[in-house]
């Protein structure tokens, strides 16, 4: 199978527009005819059931938690990038392209991070005008910082709650479309499965959490809008209820999976302390552009942070790339500070961190200035950890986070099931193998907003002749079915370990294999190892309680089982791929001193998966960088 | 150190509940609340019990869904956190922790820990938004909005929709979270054109969910993870009086 993203096309700065001139309209007496399911409730899928609610379809919107508000959007604390140029400081759309491009390592697509940039301006306006307290300067314009991997100031934000007040921005404007009763919201709903009727996506199976029943929702067009997948490293930066287990549903009813090993580690999380540990609290990287990262240079030096004079210190990002500095790219950081760490430098109780060091920024730019940028950040370390950062440096440590893969889709984010599309991110379009701080929010929101309702009628439109499809279809209960025998089979297990157990067991294998450094005896080693423990849940898991009733182990279970799957598939891909780019760094492939090493001519594809009943094939999308060329990407 | 938790059980929102004491005698100080109540969870699969139902998600701080009542306080000993910020640290060995889910008539109790708090959304979806369609907006520094008031908005905006101050309040007052949304949109020029139509639909439905009248104890902003102030409250039922007059 040839698998075409449809780029339109054009010269870079017009294919969006001429992609918008072809695409089909649909006239707004007969959007009202159309349904459209949106599951997931974050910036990407509130901005999308919000909009095309606007636009005149009927939407259903479903959430696993009690509110669409909660949605993991909300932790986003840093900031969103736009090549508004407010800065005066060099910032164009261009610009913004090439760095996001650059950032991903060559390995996303010219056209869709292309469109990402040119749509950052208007997006800003529009949270404006929604609402959104953006930070101000004194006159009254909008303020900016800057962001790990770029040199412009182009990031805005919201104090240390950026991502929380623009999905209060989408999450009211769902809630307008709700009263206007243009949208059916679902709350404490988890999508099971996808139902494909005919080729093309016609409806999901969700489970109601309050009281276990399944309930068929049938549609015109599916949008999945699930969010990332990091847990299956369990310890992560992720919500704890964050899973894959929609995508994972969608992968084996046919949609293809794009590159799933590229996930990103994240520089700036507090480190783990303990075995019983759920969850790696995130620093907002914004954090870098006043803090300085450093470990002691003696190894195992047991003073504390204050007592080590500054000539005994290493400041290894800035040594290490001078002119990126402590705001070098996520991968190039997290790399660095496991390094220094796995040589013997590490600090805190178990030589797990480095230091974060705000001493120089206090003395330079005062007090009251790093109070005004980070306070909520500060405050939310001294709740933690107990330790007030205005006085010593912070711990901080590598932590899984965000992830590039995903469902791959091509330009009008369409998946390679006919009706199904995957937006924000869940899908795999615009970051390549790393994404850049300040673009998630970016891409989530984009997605929703702008571009997903601008193509969706591109499809619709044939649909509009279409016979509708009932509920009572054979392929809802077949596939309810399925669902059900799956549930009776956790519960008929009845073995002797928990599911936190096996969840456990699968990220200790995922974060020393397939994180922030792979290589093949390794990753092999780790299939074999996850294959097992995929038989030890299937044969020992214990799930007490049943199905009728809130049982928050039976979910657990439910998103497990998928996570162990797909932990199969990501370790094939960082198996196949035999380079090293952006976060998936192949310990065969680097330079003397360390560094990535690239192989284009034989690895500028995306990967894109299709399920065989068990196994993966591979398929390529070649990637043709018409308008950049490609180089070695260098922070130094 | 070992704790012993008495938590309110509860299988659905019809059956009686009860308080069962649970004894724990493995936990470590650094463990958060809700990390000890996992534990407590993984003890309960391995005695083939029913999990203690509790809800969470982010275990950040910035989600608002976990809120528990812990020794008669909302989100535990310390003000102005959530429960997930709680750690085990803050507790002596030995200690007995009553553990109850928010207290507060529209907030109906599922199972155990989790109650329904779908009156929130409720209270934005009449009017805790501006009405601004995808598409049609000016240019963001077209409205210049001055440092103090945009500060002023986000404060009001910071709320997190955890309900600790319902829970906390005698009368189970929504009026600080219905006064945060309200100063925080009524605020800034963009919102308003709706100003006054939104302070009396969202204090309509707040009153319509069966939330008591705020008498203005402060218990409210003592709890709030996000330290939103009770003068937000002063200020709606100002602009509440402004909206009747000009509305």
């Amino acid at each position: 199978m040839i698998i075409d993203a449809k780029i339109p096309e054009g010269k870079l700065e017009e294919k969006w527009r001429n992609y918008q001139r072809k695409s089909k309209l649909i006239n707004p007496a007969n959007k009202k005819k159309l349904n459209v399911i949106v599951v997931g409730s974050g910036l990407s899928g509130a901005g999308a059931a919000a909009t095309l609610a606007e636009l005149g379809y009927e939407v259903q919107c479903f959430c696993y938690q009690d509110s669409a508000r909660r949605a993991h959007s909300v932790a986003a604390q840093g900031g969103i990038n736009a090549a508004k140029n407010y800065q005066h400081d060099g910032d164009s759309v261009w610009r913004m392209f090439y760095d996001t491009l650059k950032g991903g390592d060559f390995r996303s697509r010219e056209a869709n991070t292309y469109r990402l940039a040119e749509l950052s301006a208007p997006l800003i306006d529009h949270y404006t005008q929604q609402g959104v307290p953006f930070a101000r300067e004194y006159g009254g314009v909008l303020a900016n910082r800057s962001f790990g991997g770029v040199q412009v100031q182009r990031t805005f934000y919201a104090r240390g709650q950026t991502g929380q007040q623009l999905l209060l921005a989408a999450y009211s404007q769902l809630y307008k479309m709700i009263r206007a009763k243009k949208v059916r919201m679902f709350t404490r709903h988890e999508m099971l499965d996808l139902v494909v009727i005919d080729g093309k996506a016609k409806g999901i199976i969700a489970r109601d959490l309050v009281n276990g029943h399944l309930k068929r929702f049938v549609a015109d067009a599916v949008v999945l809008a699930t969010g990332g997948y990091s847990r299956v490293f369990r310890l992560s930066t992720l919500a704890i209820g964050c899973n894959g287990s929609a995508i994972w549903k969608a992968h084996k009813r046919g949609a293809f999976f794009a590159a799933p090993s590229f996930t990103q580690i994240h520089p700036t999380a507090l480190p783990q302390t303990s075995e019983a540990q759920s969850k790696l609290t995130l620093m907002s990287e914004s954090l870098r552009n006043d803090g300085r990262i450093w470990v002691p240079k003696k190894k195992g030096d047991l003073r504390k942070a204050n007592n080590i004079p500054e000539k005994e210190r290493d400041y290894y990002l800035e040594r290490k790339y001078p002119s990126f500095g402590n705001l070098a790219p996520r991968d190039i950081a997290s790399r660095a500070a496991k390094e220094r760490i796995d040589a013997g430098h590490g600090v805190g109780r178990l030589k797990n961190a480095v230091y974060l060091d705000f001493k120089h920024a206090i003395e330079n730019a005062g007090l009251h200035t790093i109070k005004d940028r980070y306070a909520n950040l500060f405050t939310m370390y001294k709740k933690i950890t107990g330790i007030d950062a205005y006085q010593e440096p912070m711990q901080i440590s590598p932590a899984a986070h965000f992830s590039m893969g995903g469902l791959w889709v091509d330009y009008e984010l369409m998946t390679t099931i006919p009706g199904l599309y995957a937006i924000g991110e869940c899908n795999f379009s615009d970051h390549g193998a790393n994404r850049l701080g300040a673009n998630s929010l970016l891409q989530a929101s984009v997605d929703g907003y702008f571009i997903l309702p601008n193509t969706i009628n591109n499809y619709l439109a044939q649909e509009l002749t279409e016979a509708p499809i009932s509920i009572d279809h054979p392929m809802f209960t077949k596939i309810e079915k399925e669902i059900k025998e799956h549930i009776s089979k956790i519960f008929a297990v009845a073995g002797t370990k928990t599911v936190d157990h096996f969840h456990r067991a699968l990220g200790k294998i995922m974060w020393q294999e397939c994180a922030m450094s792979r290589n093949k005896l390794g990753l092999e080693k780790a299939i074999t190892q996850i294959n097992s423990i995929k038989e030890a849940f299937w044969a020992d898991v214990k799930v007490t309680g049943h199905n009728d009733e809130i049982n928050t182990e039976l979910e657990k279970a439910l998103r497990l089982a998928d996570f162990i799957e797909l932990a199969v598939l990501m370790c094939t891909d960082a198996l196949q791929r035999a380079e090293s780019c952006g976060a998936h760094f192949r310990e065969e492939f680097q330079t003397a001193e360390g560094e990535a090493v690239r192989m284009d001519e034989e690895y500028a594809y995306v990967s894109a998966w299709e399920y065989k009943r068990g196994s993966f094939q591979l398929h390529k999308e070649k990637l043709a960088f018409e308008f950049v060329k490609p180089s070695v990407r260098s922070y130094k | 150190m070992e704790v012993t938790f008495r938590i309110w059980r509860q299988d659905n929102p019809t059956n009686k509940g009860g308080f069962i004491n649970y004894v724990v005698d493995d936990l470590a100080e650094d463990m958060s609340f809700l990390e000890a109540l996992d534990h407590l969870n993984e003890i309960l699969v391995l005695r083939n019990e029913k999990v203690v139902a509790f809800e969470y998600d982010c275990r950040e701080g910035i989600c608002g869904q976990c809120g528990i009542f812990i020794n008669g306080r909302a989100h535990g000993p310390h003000s102005n956190i959530t429960t997930c910020q709680l750690y085990m640290r803050s507790f002596k060995d030995g200690a007995i922790i009553t553990v109850e889910p928010w207290r507060a008539k529209s907030f109906p109790i599922l199972k155990d820990l989790i109650v329904d708090r779908s009156a929130f959304d409720r209270i934005i979806e009449h009017g805790g938004y501006i009405s601004a369609k995808t598409g049609t907006a000016p240019e963001a520094n077209a409205i210049l909005i001055g440092k103090g008031v945009s500060d002023k908005a986000m404060d009001a905006a910071a709320c997190i929709g955890c309900g600790a101050c319902v829970a906390t309040c005698k009368n189970s007052s929504a009026a600080l979270f219905t006064a945060a949304k309200i100063n925080h949109l009524n605020s800034l020029p963009q919102g308003k054109p709706e100003a006054h139509q939104r302070v009396l639909d969202m204090t309509t439905q707040m009153e319509k969910e069966g939330f008591g009248h705020c008498s203005f104890t402060g218990a409210c902003e003592v709890e709030c993870p996000e330290g939103i102030s009770i003068a937000n409250i002063a200020e709606m039922n100002a602009r509440y009086f402004k909206a009747k007059i000009f509305g």
